[in-house]
């Protein structure tokens, strides 16, 4: 009896296997170049991915009304990796069967990098919106939209040195994310040029992350006066309600991942009056490409766009950019047009969303000014200095 | 020579059927027939087979829950990546590199197994099963907060932040904490991957049908009757334990040399990939090993091939998997493809045969 069983079982992967095959081998000459983008739909960081999703379809659509890039059309299709490294590499192969040239991805770190290796052996052109560690762009084909941890560390140590907000600063991070761990590593590491001293750095994990009171606690015990936050939005709204009912009074300073704080649930915007965070991109900054952006984008999905959106949406015109400034067309093979964007990489300049004429060095990594923006009055403002 | 194949014969058939699917895979791949997906999945199905397999010795030979399979796949993961990443370059060729990076995952995981076997394999049923899931955990936290570099005095070790290893500017991370290990050499390969498919079948194939396998089954049928004539109890679970975690050490290190960047999620080492691992074993048959070399390839191809749904598909997933338990394993599922299978001519006669 249990033979039948078994039977089924090999029918069933042979009709799989043959199912597999019949999707590929259609690498016919179409004239449109295909965009491929991969980040995590399902799960715990899906609020990521379908921000790249969504902002990149945006771009995506206001090219192809106004013509395509050098009159061919973007065809696009994206994966779910559920923020795992070997999904992540299955994605990028499912997209490679469609017929995919161009990759925008993955959206976060691990899996970039994970995919880069892939896509370094066929030498595909890759830019990732939001892997911001430094592997990311290990290999000469991949390219960032967004600052490299390291330097988000830098650029914040700097900021508090220069603008003198405190003299003692204490840092809370999540021990068990690559981004937070990232920024940390190098804001410690710059902090010992500036005119600042780090009097506490507290870890927390993924898996505890509801209390703060014991880092908080230590903060306030070393006599900090600033609590830097390289972490993301939702545990520092935790952190700013806790801090306020203790009554402690820090300013708070944190980076990109902050954007999206003043959209928790529940959460009492007075709380983050003040906080101060390096991001390059506001929703409601008033220039008219981004409020343009941010119309289209809840028109389409019903939410204000976040960082993630923006950089996708960023990603997708840089593409442009270096196609129209290497004159490639879309019968290239993916190697030869992965070599003639790279060369353009160097030499274009783009004004987007997240930055005004970002450059990119030899490394891949993107070159922008960081906006530093406050809270006030339960909203993002820029700060001018 | 005859008498031989007449005892080893569903051996025999087993790695007949494994032999033939590389062949047929092999011969598809030099076609160039398969597209870059089914290429891309060849080396994790591999580990997958592999894990099912060991676990069924645990779950079906020994008859222990065990919830902390993806933990010893974790160790055999991360110490052989962190052999490779010290020896690239020092140890050529790659293969040889690659043996040896096999025998240490298969060491450390089998040297884990052995001890957390000790205190916990005293333990039955429930109890072993949460105590395997926190070991499980444990492990992967560890890892999370693991730093360790290198530079020109040596290896530098914390398990703060990578900051306190003090590295001269030229300094190497091996293991950076919760972004793991970067770069490892890509040694796997789906015949490497099918090597150690037939080597991890012949070993626990033999080993039911060896003495100590049966010692095994005996303690898993009966632990009184067992000790009753003589079994050393604690010492044949300790080693059918051992040798399970030490083949998910095995699976550990083909996984980790397929991937340029290691990290211990939540979603890979975690207890999800345990429950997984144990969803292979359930569906293919406890204690059935072609079982579960057969549901593991199809629910690791199943979400790969639902792509075409995008977020529905880890939805349907789920349905399919229910849909597949029961018509697998239900009562009235069972009797219903029995009544099915009477009706053909072909099975007719074997069915009758080899009732179970």
């Amino acid at each position: 009896m249990r033979k039948l069983g078994k039977l089924t079982g090999v029918v069933l992967s042979a009709v799989m296997a043959v199912s597999m095959l019949a999707g590929c081998g259609s690498q016919a000459k179409s004239g449109a170049f295909k965009i491929g983008a991969i980040g995590p739909f399902t799960g715990d960081a899906a609020i990521y991915g379908l921000a790249v999703k969504n902002g990149a379809d945006i771009a995506i659509k206001e090219i192809n009304e106004a013509g395509g890039i050098n009159g061919f059309k973007i065809e696009y299709n994206s994966q779910d990796d559920e923020l795992d490294n070997e999904k992540s590499v299955n994605a990028y192969n499912a997209l490679k069967d469609w017929g995919m040239q161009i990759l925008v991805g993955s959206t976060t770190s691990g899996c970039s990098i994970a995919v880069s290796a892939e896509s370094s052996a066929d030498n595909m052109f890759q830019l990732t919106p939001s892997g911001s560690a430094k592997d990311c762009i290990a290999t000469p084909n991949a390219f960032q939209v967004c600052f490299n941890d390291p330097n988000q560390g830098i650029a914040s140590a700097q900021y508090i040195g220069s603008n003198k907000l405190a003299s003692k600063v204490a840092v809370i991070y999540n021990s068990s994310d690559p981004y937070s761990n990232g920024i940390y590593e190098k804001f410690a590491k710059e902090a010992a040029n500036q005119p600042f001293e780090i009097v506490s750095a507290e870890a927390f994990t993924s898996d505890s992350k509801s209390d703060f009171s014991v880092q908080l606690q230590k903060a306030k015990e070393n006599g900090a006066e600033l609590v830097f936050l390289p972490i993301y939005y939702s545990e520092a709204s935790l952190i700013l309600t806790q801090s306020a009912s203790a009554g402690y009074g820090f300013k708070f300073f944190g980076c990109d991942g902050l954007d999206g704080i003043l959209g928790v649930d529940n959460f009492d915007k007075s709380l983050a009056e003040g906080v101060m965070l390096l991001t390059p991109f506001a929703a409601d900054a008033t220039d008219e490409k981004t409020q343009s952006f941010v119309k289209k984008y809840q028109e389409a999905y019903g939410e204000i766009p976040n960082q993630f959106a923006a950089d996708a949406y960023d990603a997708i015109y840089i593409i442009k950019a270096a196609i129209e400034a290497a004159n490639a067309t879309p019968d290239m093979s993916v190697s030869d047009l992965c070599e003639a964007m790279k060369v353009q990489m160097g030499k274009i300049s783009v004004d987007g969303l997240t930055g005004l004429s970002m450059t990119w060095d030899e490394e891949g990594a993107v070159n922008k000014a960081p906006k530093a923006m406050e809270i006030k009055n339960g909203e993002y403002a820029l700060i001018q200095n | 020579m005859k008498e031989l194949f007449k005892k080893n014969k569903d051996t025999l058939i087993t790695l007949g059927i494994v032999t033939g699917a590389y062949i047929v895979i092999e011969i598809l791949l030099k076609a160039g027939a398969l597209s870059s997906l089914f290429k891309g999945l060849l080396v994790p199905l591999c580990a997958y087979i592999i894990l099912a397999v060991s676990l069924n010795l645990t779950v079906g030979i020994l008859g222990e829950l065990s919830l902390g399979h993806a933990g010893f796949m974790c160790i055999g993961a991360f110490t052989s990546a962190f052999f490779s990443k010290i020896t690239v370059g020092v140890i050529n060729p790659g293969w040889l590199r690659f043996v040896f990076a096999i025998l240490i995952g298969f060491f450390f995981a089998g040297l884990f197994g052995f001890l957390i076997g000790m205190p916990v394999l005293r333990l039955k049923g429930d109890y072993l099963a949460i105590v395997t899931l926190a070991f499980g955990e444990i492990i992967k936290n560890i890892i999370n907060v693991l730093y360790i570099g290198r530079d020109s005095k040596g290896l530098h070790f914390s398990i703060k932040d990578s900051v306190s290893l003090g590295l001269e500017e030229d300094g190497q991370m091996l293991i950076n904490g919760a972004q793991g290990i970067t770069g490892t050499p890509k040694d796997s390969t789906f015949t490497a991957g099918f090597i150690l498919i037939m080597i991890t079948l012949v070993i626990i194939l033999n080993f039911i049908k060896s003495r100590e396998g049966r010692a095994v089954m005996a303690i898993r049928d009966n632990v009184i009757a067992a000790e009753s004539v003589g079994i050393n109890v604690t010492k044949y679970k300790l080693l059918a334990f051992s040798l399970s975690a030490a083949l998910a050490g095995v699976a550990g290190v083909l996984y980790s040399h397929n991937l340029n960047s290691l990290m211990a999620t939540t979603k890979n080492f975690g207890y999800n990939m345990s429950i997984m691992i144990l969803v292979f074993v359930v569906l293919g048959g406890i204690g059935s090993i072609r079982g579960s070399v057969i549901s593991a390839i199809i629910l690791t191809l199943l979400p790969e091939l639902l792509r075409g749904l995008s977020t529905y598909r880890m939805l349907i997933y789920a349905i399919v998997l229910i849909a597949m338990m029961l018509f697998n394993w239900a009562p009235s599922a069972r009797a219903f493809r029995e009544r099915m299978v009477a009706k053909l001519p072909f099975f007719k006669k074997k069915s009758a045969e080899k009732e179970v």
